[in-house]
């Protein structure tokens, strides 16, 4: 799940990580407000899960309470459009108004979980405030990394190293180490997957303060915090999604045209490779889970059905003990109470597959079955048109 | 021969009084499997469908040998179940439950550091041995005792793999879904290892998907070391960047992970790579045939 960036910074300022004095706000005039509270140079920055903010025109410095209610009703309502929102863009319901700092080095910081040592890595580099996958490819050396014994966590020598690496010297030392101890505890302690700081900047006057923070967490671990849930921004999601996932559909819009719905995450990512290979273009990937139940079938013909674009649905489900007769009983209920009319083509492997296959044909419904995967694939692109 | 489990495994299931525990453990027992128990805890000293149900791991292995372990149980407390197994000395834990936080996960394979037992997913299918047992839910009719072994991230379409290998009259050694979370025990270089070694499995199928870099790591190895016919297969070809694909590590992040990237290490490395996932089987008949 993603936050916020003044949500991400208000959890570090909680474990003791410095970040700079602002506050969040859904008006123009609640930004004059904060501005006239802060005083003297002020940050505008627009809160949308993506990142790539300012060169959209989503971070404006101003210099007076009322530049800052200007920028804000600006940014307010804009659709934001960065390399990470896609053509579409983002619209902006809040902004953070943060005091405005003096820059003098911009760093990075980074947390993320090690997939082959299996370990937490810290990782820092001297060169922050640009793409950070940037700097690997470009200059990989500019990156420092240390990993930690998730039983021992994160030691002062480990920090230190990095606080060396990064050429931060005197107090900047200990305050880095103190930093990233709290970085770290925070990551572990809410269950995090990712936790970014970029920049990680050196004040004029010579103090560390995290002036963006990306932090995202493990979907797995959020039943254990409900504060974290708490978090969520709806609005920054696709309505279908949202709705699929309160039947434990997985589900995500795509801008083809052949909707599909398959049981399995690997089946369902094939599933749209093959109608690809095939000519056409995947309308979503959907994965209906193992059980492929009538109720769920239901619910997923509706969603699918909701994206106006999809102009034929293809039905994989590889049972395997699944029933195909049973399978074709939700299909065939599914499409007649939702008056589906679009041609649908089905595989589907199990047990009783010949009866599922011909109470489909025997339905009088538009339906289309198919043998194999390739089979299937080229018969609904040709029918998608 | 076949790899990892076979008819000599003593399979006990943790979690065996939970509805999906209970009916895997039928359908392993109906296909062959040794079934000699189960663990839930509070429950022990009772029998739940003629086999007895232990309170602890360690006092299952002592009371019926067991050799192997199924994990059903839920994600909070599977994790935990993962290192009562490898604690009790359990040689290989297979564990199927999806959604086990990655902290979790992260903490157990900290424990298993050091200790023998292997574990395979979480978050997988398990894994059979065509003709002999299973651990899992991987479906024992498509299954035809065969030449080709199967290693892969994703469950069903491990089914379809191994139902085109089953068509072609080619059958299987071990399939091994190894799962798809971003923290697994058994990576596909573990289990190359093990078909090297294996000689029945005369071909391996090896399907990865988006996200981490596994396959490009399995390449890496397949290139110095492996000398089986290998057939590649990566899902996610079409997937959007930034977006989890399901699988809990099935994502492109930072433009790193994609399909594009792992098909062309896995070419480089002398693999078949298919890119359609109907020609999987089509791809291994080659295969072996150019071996002949």
């Amino acid at each position: 799940m993603k936050i916020h960036e003044y949500q991400g910074k208000s959890i570090l300022a909680k474990y003791g990580v410095p970040v700079p004095r602002g506050e969040v706000v859904f008006t123009a005039a609640e930004a004059q407000a904060v501005a006239e509270r802060l005083g003297g140079t002020v940050v505008v920055k627009a809160q949308i899960h993506a990142g790539g903010r300012g060169k959209g025109g989503g971070v404006k410095v101003v210099k007076s309470p009322k530049e800052a209610f200007e920028a804000a009703s600006a940014m307010l309502g804009m659709t934001l459009v960065t390399y990470q929102t896609g053509p579409e863009g983002r619209v902006v319901g809040r902004v953070l108004i943060e005091e405005g700092v003096a820059i003098a080095r911009e760093l990075y910081l980074g947390l993320v979980i090690d997939r082959s040592t299996k370990q937490p890595v810290l990782m820092v580099s001297p060169d922050g405030g640009v793409e950070i996958e940037k700097v690997a490819e470009e200059t990989p050396d500019r990156i420092f990394k240390v990993f930690i014994d998730p039983g021992i966590g994160l030691q002062p020598f480990q920090a230190r190293r990095l606080a060396f690496a990064l050429g931060l010297e005197g107090p900047q030392v200990s305050a880095a180490v103190r930093l990233m101890k709290g970085v770290y505890d925070a990551f572990v302690d809410t269950d995090a997957s990712l936790v970014e700081i970029n920049p990680l900047i050196v004040t004029g006057d010579g103090s560390l303060l995290a002036l963006d923070a990306k932090v995202t967490f493990d979907d797995n671990a959020l039943y254990r915090h409900p504060d974290i849930r708490e978090l969520r921004d709806l609005s920054e999601e696709d309505p279908l999604e949202i709705d699929a996932s309160k039947f434990a559909l997985n589900y995500i819009k795509l801008d083809g045209t052949i909707g599909c719905m398959v049981n399995g995450a690997g089946l369902a990512m094939a599933t749209m490779d093959i109608i690809k290979l095939a000519g056409g273009e995947p309308a979503n990937f959907l994965d209906v889970g193992g059980g492929a139940n009538a109720e769920q079938i239901k619910n997923a013909f509706r969603i699918l059905m909701s994206d106006k674009a999809v102009k034929a649905v293809l039905i994989n489900i590889f049972g395997g003990i699944l029933r195909c007769d049973v399978l074709a009983h939700g299909v065939i209920a599914a499409v007649q109470d939702l008056g589906v009319t679009v041609p649908i083509v089905i595989r589907m492997e199990g047990t009783n597959v010949e009866l599922g296959k011909q109470m489909l044909r025997e339905s009088g419904l538009n339906f289309t079955t198919a043998d194999t995967m390739g089979e299937a694939a080229e018969k609904v692109v040709a029918l998608a048109g | 021969m076949a790899v990892l489990i076979d008819r000599n495994t003593r399979l006990l299931v943790q979690g065996i009084t939970g509805r999906e525990g209970t009916f895997h453990a039928k359908q392993a027992q109906e296909y062959g499997t040794t079934v000699v128990g189960g663990v839930t805890p509070g429950k022990g000293g009772t029998t739940h469908e003629g086999w007895p149900v232990f309170n602890t791991v360690a006092e299952a292995v002592e009371k019926t040998g067991a050799n192997a372990s199924v994990i059903f149980v839920p994600p909070p407390a599977a994790a935990d179940a993962i290192m009562e197994a490898a604690d009790a000395g359990v040689p290989l834990v297979v564990c199927i439950t999806e959604g086990i936080p990655t902290v979790d996960m992260m903490r157990a394979f900290a424990f298993l550091e050091g200790r023998p037992t292997r574990v395979i997913g979480p978050n997988c299918p398990g894994l059979i041995t065509a003709g002999q047992a299973k651990a899992g839910i991987i479906p024992g009719h498509i299954c035809s005792p065969g030449r080709v072994g199967i290693v892969s991230k994703s469950g069903t379409l491990t089914y379809e793999a191994i139902h085109q290998l089953t068509g072609l009259g080619l059958g299987q050694t071990t399939c091994i879904g190894i799962g798809g979370d971003p923290l697994i025990g058994t990576s596909f270089i573990d289990a190359l290892e093990l078909f090297a070694g294996d000689d029945e499995t005369e071909a391996v199928v090896l399907i990865g998907e988006i996200g981490g870099t596994a396959e490009e790591e399995a390449a890496a190895w397949i290139k110095t070391s492996f000398r089986k016919p290998v057939v590649g297969f990566i899902a996610g070809q079409t997937a959007p960047p930034g977006r989890r694909m399901g699988h809990a590590g099935a994502i492109i992040s930072g433009g790193k992970g994609t399909a594009a990237e792992k098909m062309q290490a896995l070419s480089d490395a002398g693999v078949r790579v298919v890119k359609s996932p109907a020609d999987i089987g089509k791809a291994v008949a080659d295969a072996l045939g150019a071996t002949r």
